[in-house]
C-alpha cells in the first residue's frame, strides 16, 4: 500500500491505495464520486475526463498515486453554492446530451477547451473533443453547448 | 491487472539507480494500459515523471527536448512550431487533448505496437511471447507494416511524433548505469528480424533524458500528412513527415520519413538524396516516393498502402514545397 493525498474538489484527502488502483476507481469506489464514469477503460472515449492541475486527462489510463500530492476536478466540483457552472448550464440549455452518459468527461474537456482559449472557434472546439465520443448526440448541439458558454463568458 | 511495487524517482541518479530490473513510467497511456490487459507485467514501476526533464531548450545548433516534456507542451512551443512545423503537426495529429497532456516524449518514443494480437493474449505473438508464432501473418492485417517486417512479426510503428523526429534526424540522450550516450534515431527502433522482442536500442536501466533536434532549413519548411480511416482521432494508415530546403529554385536538401507502413518509423535517405538538386515538381516528388516504398512486401488486406504512402509523400512533399 502507498499513501496518496490528492486534493479533489478543493479538499485535501489521504489515503493508503494500492499502486494499481486507477484514478477513476479512487474516485468513483474510494471517494464516492460516481459522476466520473468509465466507458471504454482503454483511454479511448475520454468518458472518465476530469481535470489534473487544470489540464484535462483520462483518469483511467493513470494510477491514482500519480495524482498524488496534486488536484483533482471531477463533474461534482463545479456547482458552487447550488448554482450550476455556466458550462453544466450551457448543456443543459442546449440540449448537449441524451443519455447523460458522456457528459461528465464532455464538460470538463470542454471547460479546457475555453480556459486556454475563451475564444475557440467552432473548428477549435470540434477538435478540441475529438477525445470526448458520445453515442447519442451527433455532437451539434455539444458543439453549440460550448459556443454558448463561451458567449456567455464574454 | 497483477501487483507491483511503485516508486517515485527523486532525482535522474536515483531513476537510473532503480531502473535495471524496473519500468519507467511517464504518463502511463501506452503502459497503463498495456499493463490493464497484462500484455506487460513489470513488478516494479519507477515514476519518473516529475524529474526535472521538462525543459525545451534552445542551442546554438538545435533544440533539446526534455524526455518528460508532454506531447501537448511540444507542440504547442513557439520554437518548435517556428523551426520544425513538421513536428507540432505531428503531435497535433495523434491520440486527443487529454492524453497529449500527460503523454511524453519519452513514452511517444517507446510506445508499443497497436498490433491487435500483440494486445490479445490468447493468440500467438512473437514480440509479446518469443516463439509463439505470429497471429497477424495470416490474419487480418489492415493495419500491419509492409515495410521492415520479418516472418516472425510484422506489427506496425504507430507514432506520429516519431516519423516528423526520424525526418528531421533527432538525436536521442540516454543515462544509464554506465553512463551518458548519445543514440540517433534511425538507431533506436530496431527492426523486429528474429527477435521481434527486442524494440529498442536502450540498455537495461537506460533512462531517456533529452531529444536534441538540429536546426536545418528544411526542417523549417516542413509538413506532416496523416491519412487515417477518419477525419481526427485515429492512428495512421499512411503518413508523411517532409521538409524541403529550396535555393534558386531547386531542393537543396530534403528530409523524408514515412509513417504507418513500417515496422519503425521509416526513412529514406536514398529518396532525399534523388530530391537534391531536382525542381520542387510533381514528377521529382512522384520518383522520391517510388523510392520511399521500395521494398514493401503487402499482403491480403493492405496492398492498399502501397499507393496510399505514395500519394501521402507526393501531397508532403507538395506541400513542404509551398511553405507554410
Ligand atoms: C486512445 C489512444 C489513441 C492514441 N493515438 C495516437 C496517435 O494517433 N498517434 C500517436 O503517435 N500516438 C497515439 N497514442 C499513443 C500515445 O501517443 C502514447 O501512449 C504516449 O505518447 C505514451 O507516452 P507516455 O508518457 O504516456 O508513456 P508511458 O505509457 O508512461 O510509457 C511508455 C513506455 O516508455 C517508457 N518510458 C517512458 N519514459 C521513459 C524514459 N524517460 N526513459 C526510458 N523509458 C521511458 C516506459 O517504460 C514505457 O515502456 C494513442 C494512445 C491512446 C491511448
Ligand atoms: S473510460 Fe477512460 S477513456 Fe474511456
Ligand atoms: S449523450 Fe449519450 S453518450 Fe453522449
Amino acid at each position: 500500500m502507498t499513501s496518496v493525498t490528492v486534493t479533489v474538489n478543493g479538499a485535501s484527502k489521504t489515503h493508503q491505495v494500492e499502486p494499481r488502483l486507477l484514478l477513476v476507481h479512487y474516485l468513483r469506489e474510494t471517494l464516492s464520486l460516481t459522476g466520473t464514469h468509465v466507458g471504454c477503460d482503454t483511454g479511448q472515449c475520454g468518458a472518465c475526463t476530469v481535470l489534473l492541475d487544470g489540464a484535462a486527462v483520462k483518469s483511467c489510463s493513470l494510477f491514482a498515486v500519480q495524482a498524488d500530492g496534486r488536484s483533482v476536478t471531477t463533474i461534482e466540483g463545479l456547482a458552487k453554492d447550488g448554482k450550476m457552472h455556466a458550462m453544466q448550464d450551457a448543456f443543459w440549455q442546449e440540449h448537449g446530451l441524451q443519455c447523460g452518459f458522456c457528459t461528465p468527461g464532455m464538460i470538463l474537456s470542454a471547460c479546457e477547451i475555453l480556459e486556454r482559449n475563451p475564444r475557440a472557434s467552432e473548428a477549435e472546439i470540434r477538435t478540441g473533443l475529438e477525445g470526448n465520443l458520445c453515442r447519442c448526440t451527433g455532437y451539434h448541439n455539444i458543439v453549440k453547448a460550448v459556443q454558448a458558454a463561451a458567449q456567455k463568458a464574454r | 491487472m497483477r501487483h507491483f511495487s511503485y516508486q517515485r524517482a527523486a532525482s535522474v541518479e536515483d531513476a537510473v539507480r532503480a531502473g535495471p530490473g524496473a519500468a519507467f513510467l511517464a504518463g502511463g497511456t501506452s503502459l497503463v494500459d498495456l499493463m490493464k490487459l497484462e500484455v506487460l507485467n513489470p513488478s516494479r514501476l519507477v515514476d519518473v515523471s516529475r524529474l526535472d526533464l521538462r525543459g525545451i531548450e534552445a542551442r546554438p545548433d538545435g533544440l533539446r527536448i526534455g524526455a518528460c516534456a508532454t506531447n501537448s507542451e511540444v507542440a504547442a512551443h513557439p520554437e518548435v512550431k517556428r523551426r520544425f512545423p513538421v513536428l507540432s503537426e505531428a503531435l497535433l495529429s495523434g491520440a486527443s487533448p487529454q492524453l497529449r497532456n500527460v503523454a511524453t516524449v519519452a513514452g511517444n518514443l517507446m510506445q508499443r505496437t497497436r498490433c491487435a494480437y500483440y494486445r490479445d493474449l490468447a493468440t500467438a505473438c512473437n514480440k509479446r511471447e518469443p516463439g509463439s508464432g505470429c497471429a497477424a501473418l495470416e490474419g487480418w492485417t489492415r493495419m500491419h507494416a509492409i515495410l521492415g517486417g520479418s516472418e516472425r512479426c510484422i506489427a506496425l510503428h504507430p507514432s506520429d511524433m516519431c516519423v516528423a523526429m526520424a525526418a528531421l534526424q533527432a538525436v536521442i540522450h540516454v543515462r544509464g548505469p554506465n553512463g551518458d550516450r548519445d543514440i540517433p534515431f534511425g538507431d533506436f527502433h530496431l527492426l523486429p528480424g528474429d527477435h521481434p522482442e527486442r524494440e529498442f536500442a536502450l540498455e537495461p536501466g537506460e533512462l531517456v533524458l533529452s531529444v536534441f533536434i538540429p536546426f536545418s532549413a528544411a526542417g523549417m519548411r516542413s509538413r506532416y500528412v496523416k491519412v487515417r480511416d477518419r477525419a481526427s482521432y485515429a492512428f495512421a494508415l499512411a503518413s508523411c513527415a517532409a521538409g524541403l530546403e529550396i535555393a534558386s529554385g531547386k531542393i537543396r536538401a530534403a528530409q523524408l520519413a514515412l509513417g504507418g507502413v513500417g515496422t519503425k518509423p521509416w526513412r529514406v535517405p536514398e529518396a532525399e538524396q534523388a530530391l537534391q538538386g531536382q525542381s520542387p515538381e510533381r514528377v521529382a516528388f512522384q520518383r522520391a516516393a517510388e523510392i520511399a516504398v521500395r521494398g514493401a512486401q503487402t499482403r491480403r488486406d493492405n496492398a492498399f498502402k502501397m499507393e496510399l504512402a505514395r500519394r501521402t509523400a507526393v501531397r508532403a512533399l507538395t506541400l513542404a514545397a509551398e511553405g507554410a
